[in-house]
């Protein structure tokens, strides 16, 4: 039995030792919008470095950056807005000199693909069969800000925002339109284009500012031996190959 | 959540919830406890598994199996909406719901152990008293396994207190309807609002010891010791 357990350990030992050894395994917190983008981004950097590992970490880039704050080892933050990554810069939790926009988005109100309803304009949200529109927290959502902003300039959050199921992240509101749990939901253009047959955009929405998506290395990465993985996984995004995968799955020049 | 003062909201609607799903999982769970117990049936075993298989599960799987069924395009949530015009999802009856099913294993186990440990000559002598079933099982079974029941009640209550997976899927996140203690917990920590975490934290912190220290005086194991 005691030789079984210390040939057990011996193998666990090794085992931790081989992932240690993998010196270059860098983590990437990225909104959760750009889950597919990044999961191809990630395979066609993984194939040009094959020394270099990416590991990805999708939520709410508020959620990302409250991980951030508390130390989480993260090497690249990538938003999905600026307020989130100015945010971060204040902390001090990114370098500023190396933060780049590398896409835009569109922020579009989605229904069910059977949707029977008119929702050609902002203020049809406001009649009575629609009873429950998907909006991310503004708190920590960025799209959920985007949409909050965009209603208060149209003149609606008091009446919208009493219909509204706050998600924590844009795909739960994705989630729930293309259940028909909700009449609508506000989501970004590329998450509406990921289910086709089951959600239709009914109108694009004007916003306040631009939807850019900033990314950084953390400065915990950049003194550390992964800076220069970092600096490669966010060279590959700004490239023309980074760039085609991202136009690929709906995202615009930034 | 903008303020503390929605605290005392967050906190009665997560007591409604809990307080609803005990309720809920007391008359369930006694009721199959005591089959369980009493009857002998093809399946008994499989049953007892199905119904404790909430208390193993991933809540997101059962978040996912309510979605998928009483959600208003599921099955069971259509044919609800049709016939009584009752909606679930994004309602705290929802919440209820996915409460009830997480804590239901909570209940029967334990009620099916104290009807198991009641023992049959007093049940035997009730009958020949002349004792008619209904009556039996309301004064000699079930006062006899009582404390048993209640303890799991209370475990079940904390829990329920507790419960976040399921319940943010069905009953999604609206302030002062659905969102519950420990989704205002998840959201407040995601949006940086540490001092609303901390008093939401502590205060479920408190609810839960309280209802532990009840269950541990009621747990049959104490009975025996005191008698002994």
């Amino acid at each position: 039995m005691r030789a079984l357990l210390c040939r057990l350990f011996l193998v666990l030992g090794l085992l931790a030792a081989s992932a240690g050894a993998h010196a270059g395994q860098i983590t990437v917190s990225a909104a959760a919008s750009l889950t597919e983008a990044f999961n191809d981004i990630g395979r066609a950097f993984m194939a040009q470095q094959p020394d270099v590992r990416v590991a990805f970490n999708f939520g709410a880039s508020g959620a990302l950056l409250q991980q951030i704050d508390r130390g989480a080892p993260v090497d690249v933050f990538a938003s999905a807005d600026e307020f989130t990554m100015d945010l971060a810069q204040q902390r001090g939790l990114i370098v500023p000199e190396q933060r780049r926009d590398f896409t835009r988005n569109l922020l579009v109100l989605a229904v069910p693909a059977d949707s029977g309803l008119n929702l050609s304009t902002l203020p049809d949200l406001t009649q009575t069969a629609v009873r429950r529109v998907a909006i991310g927290n503004p708190d920590s959502v960025p799209v959920g800000r985007y949409t909050q902003r965009a209603l208060e300039a149209a003149g609606l959050w008091p009446a919208v925002s009493g219909k509204a199921i706050f998600t924590l992240n844009v795909r739960q509101s994705l989630n729930y339109v293309s259940r028909g749990e909700v009449e609508a939901a506000f989501v970004y253009a590329t998450d509406a284009a990921l289910m086709p047959d089951r959600v239709r955009v009914a109108l694009q929405v004007p916003t306040t500012t631009p939807i850019t998506y900033p990314i950084a290395p953390t400065v915990r990465s950049a003194g550390s031996a992964n800076a220069a993985a970092a600096q490669l996984f966010i060279a590959f995004v700004l490239s023309p190959a980074g760039q085609a995968i991202l136009q690929r799955h709906g995202f615009l020049q930034p | 959540m903008d303020a503390l003062a929605d605290v005392w909201i967050v906190l009665r609607l997560s007591l409604k919830v809990a307080l609803w799903a005990t309720a809920i999982t007391l008359v369930l769970g006694v009721a199959l406890g005591w089959l369980l117990a009493r009857k002998r049936f093809v399946g008994r075993e499989l049953l007892d598994t199905l119904c404790t298989l909430p208390m193993v599960l991933p809540p997101t799987v059962l978040g996912y199996y309510l979605l998928v069924l009483v959600g208003s395009r599921g099955p069971i949530g259509a044919w609800l909406y049709q016939h009584f015009g009752i909606n679930l999802i994004f309602t705290w009856q929802g919440a209820v719901l996915a409460a009830a099913i997480v804590t239901f294993p909570l209940v029967f186990k334990p009620a099916r152990a104290a009807f198991e440990a009641v023992e049959g000559q007093y049940e035997q002598a009730a009958r020949v008293l002349g004792v008619s079933e209904w009556a039996l099982f309301l004064r000699v079974t079930l006062p006899l396994a009582w404390r048993g029941i209640m303890a799991g009640l209370l475990l079940a209550f904390a829990r329920a207190l507790g419960e976040f997976g399921a319940t943010l899927m069905i009953a999604g996140n609206i302030p002062g309807q659905t969102q519950t203690l420990s989704i205002a917990v998840y959201e407040a920590v995601q949006a940086g609002q540490d001092d609303v975490a901390n008093v939401l934290a502590a205060i479920t912190s408190i609810v839960c010891i309280a209802v532990l220290l009840s269950a541990t005086r009621l747990m049959p194991g104490r009975i025996a010791h005191h008698q002994n």
